[in-house]
């Protein structure tokens, strides 16, 4: 358990400062690529580019491998269907991605560059998906 | 053509190793780097995942990266909204969509795309578009920051 806890440590860690070379911590620089009407920042296509790559291959070498490396299982999710939820949720995400300039990694990693603003955000954030929780026991 | 306060060297470089981040997840875990469904699992908000040490750690280390860049490579550069409404509207919109879509940037945007997968693709178009709708509105109303 001691091995699994480190690999995601790790694997947090570098997300996270790739987040911070990246530009990606700054909200501003988020927003700007939002902003195509105006001062428009394409370094979030950079980011997004150069994060795929490594991780297209990743998937090809998924697709060999009967078991994670350090796992039993692969717990991989579903990619086909479509569904109302998806492109609601989605849609609503982008909306507040737009409006606040955070999505949740920048958010996270913020906590350690601009803690007051970032932990404003993240409380917001767990907020929403614990409303989400209890909306969705309701419907169910 | 490229703007001078763009930085698509150190975006290449920052995007690689998040998505080699993302590739340890998958390969050596078996799990994808979603944020959103990492911290619903690490606050029990979401029953499915990995188990909650696990996700609690990869969590951990976002901030934990980030301060490291701060420390030893250079300032990292944090321009947050200035309005508590902003981050409190826009971290509860955020919050509620990224359940309700099963994902966010990370596990749609990165995981999802590079894997082609139709669900992960719509998603990501609809919060891109959502994303520059949402700007574009907020500039014109005068609310942009």
């Amino acid at each position: 358990m001691i091995r699994l806890f480190l690999i995601a440590l790790g694997a947090g860690t570098l997300f996270g400062a790739g987040l911070a070379v990246s530009g990606m911590a700054d909200p501003t620089r988020v927003r700007g690529f939002l902003d195509l009407g105006g001062r428009w920042d394409p370094t979030l296509a950079f980011v997004m580019a150069g994060a795929i790559l490594p991780m297209a291959i990743a998937w090809l070498i998924q697709r060999r491998l009967a078991t994670p490396l350090a796992a039993s299982q692969f717990a991989v999710p579903a990619t086909g269907k479509l569904d109302r939820p998806l492109i609601v949720g989605s849609i609503l995400f982008g909306i507040g991605w737009g409006i606040a300039g955070l999505c949740p990694g920048p958010a996270i990693a913020g906590l350690a560059l601009n803690p007051s603003a970032a932990l404003v955000f993240v409380i917001a954030m767990v907020v929403g998906m614990t409303v989400h929780r209890s909306f969705n026991r309701s419907t169910a | 053509m490229m703007p001078d306060y763009a930085m698509p060297v150190q975006g290449l470089i920052g995007g690689l190793m998040i998505g080699l981040a993302a590739a340890v997840m998958l390969l050596g875990l078996g799990r994808i780097a979603g944020v959103s469904g990492l911290l619903a699992r690490m606050m029990r908000i979401s029953d499915s995942g990995p188990p909650l040490l696990l996700a609690g750690a990869f969590i951990l280390g976002l901030p934990l990266g980030a301060f490291l860049v701060s420390q030893f490579v250079g300032p990292v550069v944090t321009r947050f909204p200035e309005s508590s409404a902003v981050l409190i509207v826009g971290g509860l919109i955020v919050g509620f969509g990224t359940r309700l879509g099963s994902g966010c940037t990370s596990g749609h945007g990165v995981c999802g795309l590079s894997r082609l997968s139709k669900r992960s693709i719509v998603a990501t178009a609809c919060f891109m578009g959502a994303g520059f709708a949402t700007v574009a509105v907020m500039n014109a109303l005068g609310l942009g920051w």
